[in-house]
């Protein structure tokens, strides 16, 4: 049985909009998984029926042993840390120091642990030179970083990280991609929504597309990214390198720039 | 060339900050053109938006040296309000520009052309217009706060547009939305290009860039280090190192240079890089 399981869910939002609709999501402990879809999908509403922000209004979610209706929230956020889509939701304190030990401290650790934790979140996110700082005086993209350090501090079993790639550059995507490698190594269950395919490719074993409040599929990068049905389904095009070789009709469902430089080098120089 | 937009010798630094943020900037911006503004986070991408709107100094405060000339006068010479006609300014984080003062989506999108003085029949036809256009006539019921980041930047692009400023000033207008989203809005700045409108874009999604602009900026650590054609400034692989994201189509004719396949030009789009590749895999049949 997975770890993490969606039955059969549905929610509607108070006063009736339904955001998604009876979906089934399977996830292994461990498992690196990236969300993807169109605005208004329903990614963000799924992902926080996981840590119990929102509660299936038909269905269940189920986190190991624990069904989230029979939880509080503040007992799934635990085992469950979502990092907000928009920092701004999140940040509440003066100082990133502040903010990121905050997690940590509700959960009854020693001082000792408390500032492993937190430095390691520190270090990981690259934040640890922005400790005193006001997080209102950093560029949103940091901010990012911020609310990514303060969901780490907690080491929470599984983390769900709500498009990070939002405004990043090409360090902190860099950088991301080092933090997801870094926390899978140490057998966290990663969610990821995101917009960038490129970044989806590089850096996740699973992609499960969503598109109008339901899942359409499930499979590596691959399978997903050269199955026509499912990319118009959900309104997304493949990444630029597998347009390419598309459009010089090489075979092998190509995703990878260096796939795609053997196979040209191939038919250019034999 | 018509110059619409100058910079000479601009420093300037935030108040209570000894870093300037822009440090001895100087180009010009030729009238109907789209520039595309790439560079690292913190690299002073939205503190040039700012000068050129005038919002530094004036409302930011903090020390100006330098000009910053826009249709030949100094935009510290220009009086409150007076900028507003002329640039359009869409903010990073749409939130900033949401009015707070409407209840709906459409008065929202109204509310500039109200304060201009533009009769009723007008404002309700150019904001039916417009709101069809960014995709959010569906929503134009809705109150502002109540909508999703990315329908948020979508209203925050239609407050601009429905102005019809000669010059746009986007910064980031696309971080939020999906990739069929983000191609729209590139969409309709090249709509607003054909109507000979200059527009200074900052970008992070380089492809689309190197896609829809005509010349590029590349800014670091306040300075601006490169300034051209887009083909030549997005081509040079030496920006990676930069901190610069280059175009997928160029990262792949340069490995495939490196790897022996002789390409006449590293390409920086698609519809480029098929027709350069193509040719070097027809030239290795033959």
């Amino acid at each position: 049985m997975a770890y993490i399981q969606i039955k059969d869910a549905s929610y509607a939002y108070p006063g009736g909009f339904l955001a998604v609709d009876d979906i089934n999501i399977e996830i292994e402990k461990g498992e690196n998984v990236a969300i993807v879809g169109q605005n208004g999908a329903g990614k963000t509403t799924t992902v926080k029926m996981l840590n119990a922000l929102q509660r299936p209004t038909k269905g269940e979610v189920l986190i190991g042993e624990m069904n989230t209706k029979d939880h509080t929230t503040a007992q799934v956020s635990r085992v469950v840390g979502y990092v907000f889509q928009n920092p701004d939701d999140q940040i509440f304190h003066a100082t990133v120091i502040g903010e990121v030990e905050f997690g940590p401290k509700t959960l009854g650790l020693s001082d000792e642990q408390i500032k492993k934790q937190v430095d390691y979140a520190l270090k990981i996110t690259g934040m640890a030179k922005f400790r005193d700082e006001n997080p209102y005086n950093l560029p949103l993209s940091v901010r990012k970083f911020v609310t990514i350090a303060a969901i780490i501090a907690m080491d929470t079993e599984v983390m769900i990280f709500d498009e990070p790639t939002a405004g990043q550059d090409l360090e902190g995507n860099r950088r991301l991609g080092q933090i997801l490698k870094t926390l899978r190594e140490r057998g966290k269950t990663l969610i990821t929504i995101s917009h960038d395919m490129e970044f989806v490719c590089e850096n996740f074993d699973r992609v499960i597309v969503m598109a109008d409040k339901k899942v359409v599929a499930s499979g590596t990068p691959r399978d997903i990214f050269w199955n026509f049905d499912v990319l118009e389904k959900a309104r997304l095009k493949q990444p630029y390198v597998s347009r390419l070789c598309r459009a010089l009709g090489l075979d092998g469902e190509l995703l990878y720039m260096d796939e795609a430089v053997q196979a040209i080098r191939e038919k250019c120089l034999g | 060339m018509d110059t619409v937009i100058e910079f000479k010798n601009v420093t300037y630094s935030y108040p209570l900050t000894d870093v300037p943020a822009i440090k001895d900037m100087s180009f010009a911006i030729e009238r109907g053109k789209f520039y595309g503004v790439i560079g690292e986070n913190g690299a002073g991408k939205t503190t040039l938006c700012a000068l050129i709107r005038g919002f530094a100094p004036s409302f930011y405060q903090g020390t100006l040296q330098g000009q910053v000339l826009v249709e030949g006068k100094p935009t510290t010479d220009f009086g409150p309000g007076e900028l507003s006609l002329k640039i359009g300014y869409v903010f990073q984080n749409p939130f900033n520009q949401i009015s707070g003062v409407k209840d709906t989506l459409f008065e929202e999108v109204a509310f500039g052309l109200e304060n201009f003085g533009v009769p009723v029949d007008e404002i309700e036809r150019r904001v039916t217009e417009v709101m069809k256009l960014t995709d959010i006539w569906q929503l134009a019921e809705k109150n502002p706060f109540e909508l999703s980041g990315g329908q948020q930047q979508r209203v925050a692009l239609a407050s601009i547009i429905v102005l019809k400023p000669d010059i746009l000033v986007i910064d980031e207008p696309t971080s939020q939305l999906d990739p069929e989203g983000t191609e729209k809005v590139f969409k309709i700045i090249e709509m607003l290009k054909a109507e000979k409108k200059t527009i200074i874009l900052v970008e992070h999604k380089v492809d689309l860039i190197a896609e829809y602009a005509d010349e590029v900026m590349v800014l670091r650590n306040g300075k601006l280090i490169r300034f051209g054609d887009k083909q030549e400034v997005l081509s040079d692989m030496s920006l990676l190192d930069e901190g610069v994201q280059l175009p997928q189509m160029a990262i792949l004719g340069n490995k495939l240079r490196q790897a022996g396949v002789p390409l006449d030009t590293i390409p920086v789009t698609e519809a480029q890089a098929d027709e350069v590749i193509g040719r070097a895999m027809q030239k290795g049949r033959a």
